[in-house]
């Protein structure tokens, strides 16, 4: 049962993903990533992380992909024209380049020997903010608090209007 | 969840950051590239969760956490940047972004 979810969500989250570069429009393709965001948020679970799984729902289908809704909105979007000349050329660079990448990672991918622990495993919210608020990682959680509001403030002053 | 399918997770999460890739190179629109990094984001986050079921480790579900945050806040930044392009110059096209000569 968990198999055929997996290998469901796995396909769908593909398929998705490449419906997100392959499309001229920016709203099919923001709408292709949001369904890419929510199966990915299933396969999370399924991999017995239950508040990661939420967290993915919540803040990245949920927030962050309403904020790119809302600028699609506001800015007047085209669809892409083809590249012409040197664009041509990039784009067999760019498929070289990732047909390396997939060769390179995928060899050392192979040998790797992966099982699941054996340790019984639970990632719910209370075991992963025990240790997020442990001394090793408690400053990088502060700091990280200091980042949103830095960004927040920043992104305000470059959005605004020029008086 | 047996080892082959954390195996495919692991392609799963390859296959997700080559796209993402390919998108970053080959889309002209500065709010799809965006989205691709996004992309590449969520595989490196699919990466961690992975390992942490693996390794029976809480910390790559931690790293997870940074992640998302990080990627929201590049997010509004991004997008802040690219409002202020827009009425600069009205257009998104990233071969357009080219007022630095890099």
């Amino acid at each position: 049962m968990d198999a055929i979810l997996f290998y469901c969500l796995a396909a769908l989250t593909l398929v998705s993903a490449v419906l997100v570069v392959a499309q001229r429009h920016p709203i099919g393709s923001a709408l292709a990533l949001i369904a890419t965001l929510s199966a990915l948020s299933g396969i999370f679970g399924l991999l017995g992380s239950p508040f990661i799984a939420v967290l993915q729902l919540v803040v990245y289908a949920g927030a962050i992909m309403v904020l790119f809704l809302f600028v699609l909105m506001l800015v007047n979007v085209r669809r892409e024209e083809e590249r012409s000349g040197t664009g041509r050329r990039l784009r067999w660079t760019a498929l070289g380049v990732c047909a390396l990448f997939v060769a390179q990672v995928g060899a050392v991918l192979t040998r790797l020997e992966l099982a699941p622990s054996a340790t019984p495993f639970a990632a719910g919210p209370r075991d992963v903010a025990r240790l997020l608020f442990r001394p090793e990682y408690l400053y990088a959680f502060e700091a990280t608090s200091v980042l949103i509001l830095a960004a927040l403030v920043g992104a305000i002053a470059l959005a605004r209007k020029e008086p | 969840m047996s080892a082959e399918m954390l195996q495919h997770a692991l392609y799963l999460s390859l296959a997700l950051f080559a796209i993402g890739a390919l998108g970053v190179f080959l889309r002209r629109n500065v709010i799809t590239v965006l989205m691709c990094i996004e992309l590449m984001l969520n595989a490196a986050n699919l990466a961690f969760v992975v390992f942490s079921r693996a390794w029976g480790s809480l910390s790559g579900q931690v790293f997870v956490f940074f992640v998302l945050t990080v990627a929201a806040a590049e997010a509004a930044v991004g997008l802040a940047i690219v409002i202020a392009w827009q009425r600069h110059r009205d257009t998104l096209d990233v071969d357009a972004f080219d007022s630095m000569k890099g």
